[in-house]
């Protein structure tokens, strides 16, 4: 089995203005697909043929594989990117679940506060990240292709960090772009579906 | 400005900062027309205009680049040094090569700050107009030497370049006997923090290309040789070979 390119879930410029449609082409048609067509390349011969795209994340980064770790955890990274905007998204009403766990973490001001900071704060390429670990929020950030999976926890929500991301939109404003997308592009109900 | 004029406009203040770097201070002489920042470290001025290294890369780059990017380095850098004076007095590639005796709660912020000051740095110091003359002299036979041509070092340097995943430098160090060597770094890391000497580097990280070559990084590798300034390079392998060059 190898792994393919999915569709973007809505139009080019469904994000406009927070995230442009050139923005997405490069993103989705160029950098994303050099990660599937890599990751399917190192997969050969890796030991782990066939496995879900999970169980490769986890056992690449446990056997220093750079290249899986990279591609194949791009390649997950960058699925979940997509489900993670929509139009009209972001606002401070959470599913129940998000909810509850997001009090006991200190609040939504607090959960957004420390998401934001841990994304301007990512030295160089990466993702800021909203995890599961042991019942409980966590917030944190990985360099490169790394996720949350390859640390013990699970994503639920990821922001790429990475210059191709906003350069086009925002140049060096990092955090203004961290911004906007937190308050006008995430997608909560797919946030709540990665809680299982 | 004759296109004469320009060259030696840019070599001088090449020459100049190979001997800011010999006392080792890249801020002081060297950066006086600079804007001020407050604390030991500052930028330096683009020793050309931003417009000059065009077509291949472009003005609006250079720009955010230098006066952005670079800018935060030293910002951040002088910002997490402020209130250490034990390492707030060290040159900065004393400073990158004791990275170990950096207090911890800032060690990391130093080492990606002050290794984006040395880095960006070089660059633009290595740079200049397209057309300038080609490697001569003792580098031409160094490089001849170790890596068989420019042609090859260039394929092997392209080749490192596009193997970087994410943010990063490639280099060419060099020794005090002359040798070079390639070697990649990531994010703002330097050969500079194992004590080495770097002859030229180029910055992938995607800032340095992404409004002008999108996700084609090997495009920008390959154009950028076009603006290597071979008259500074030769200034900086004069320097390391009789032990003067300091970032
Ligand atoms: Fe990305
Ligand atoms: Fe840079």
């Amino acid at each position: 089995m190898t792994f393919k390119l999915p569709e973007l879930p809505y139009a080019y410029d469904a994000l406009q203005p927070y995230m442009s449609a050139e923005t997405l082409q490069f993103h989705h048609d160029k950098h994303h697909q050099a990660y599937v067509d890599n990751g399917n390349k190192l997969i050969v011969g890796s030991g782990l043929e066939g496995k879900s795209i999970e169980d490769i994340c986890v056992a690449a980064f446990a056997g220093k594989n750079a290249g899986l770790v990279n591609n194949i955890g791009q390649h997950y990274n960058h699925t979940h990117f997509w489900n993670w905007m929509k139009p009209n998204g972001g606002g401070k009403t959470l599913p129940g679940r998000l909810e509850r766990l997001t009090d006991e973490y200190g609040g939504f001001d607090k959960m957004r506060a420390d998401f934001l900071n841990a994304g301007a704060t990512q030295f160089g390429s990466g993702w800021a990240w909203l995890a599961i670990r042991d019942g409980k929020l966590e917030v944190t950030k990985t360099p490169n292709g790394e996720n949350p999976l390859m640390h013990g926890s699970q994503p639920i929500l990821g922001v790429d960090v990475w210059e191709h991301s906003y350069y086009i939109d925002y140049r060096n404003a990092r955090p203004k772009y961290l911004e906007a997308w937190f308050d006008h592009l995430v997608n909560w109900e797919y946030v709540d579906q990665m809680m299982g | 400005m004759l296109a004469l004029d320009r060259r030696m406009f840019v070599r001088s203040v090449g020459a100049v900062a190979v001997l800011g770097l010999a006392a080792g201070r890249l801020s002081g002489d060297v950066a006086a027309q600079a804007a001020p920042v407050k604390g030991p470290f500052t930028l330096p001025p683009l020793p050309y205009d931003p417009a000059a290294l065009e077509p291949h890369i472009d003005a609006t780059t250079m720009g955010l680049h230098h006066g952005k990017h670079h800018a935060a380095y030293v910002n951040n850098l002088n910002a997490a040094i402020a209130d250490k004076p034990e390492i707030s007095s060290l040159p900065l590639e004393v400073l990158l090569a004791k990275l170990k005796d950096v207090p911890e709660s800032v060690r990391t912020t130093v080492r990606n700050n002050a290794g984006g000051h040395a880095n960006h740095s070089m660059f633009w110091q290595i740079m200049g107009k397209p057309g300038g003359p080609g490697p001569e002299g003792d580098l031409k036979a160094a490089l001849d030497r170790d890596f068989s041509s420019l042609a090859t070092l260039q394929e092997q340097f392209n080749t490192m370049g596009g193997k970087v995943f994410g943010s990063g430098w490639v280099f060419v160090t060099v020794d005090k006997g002359g040798n070079l060597a390639l070697e990649a770094r990531p994010n703002q890391d330097t050969p500079l923090m194992d004590g080495k000497r770097v002859l030229i580097g180029n910055d992938v990280w995607e800032h340095a290309y992404y409004l002008k070559y999108q996700n084609k990084r090997a495009d920008y590798l390959k154009a950028w040789w076009s603006v290597v300034n071979w008259t500074a390079v030769g200034d900086r392998y004069a320097a390391a070979t009789s032990g003067k060059l300091a970032i």
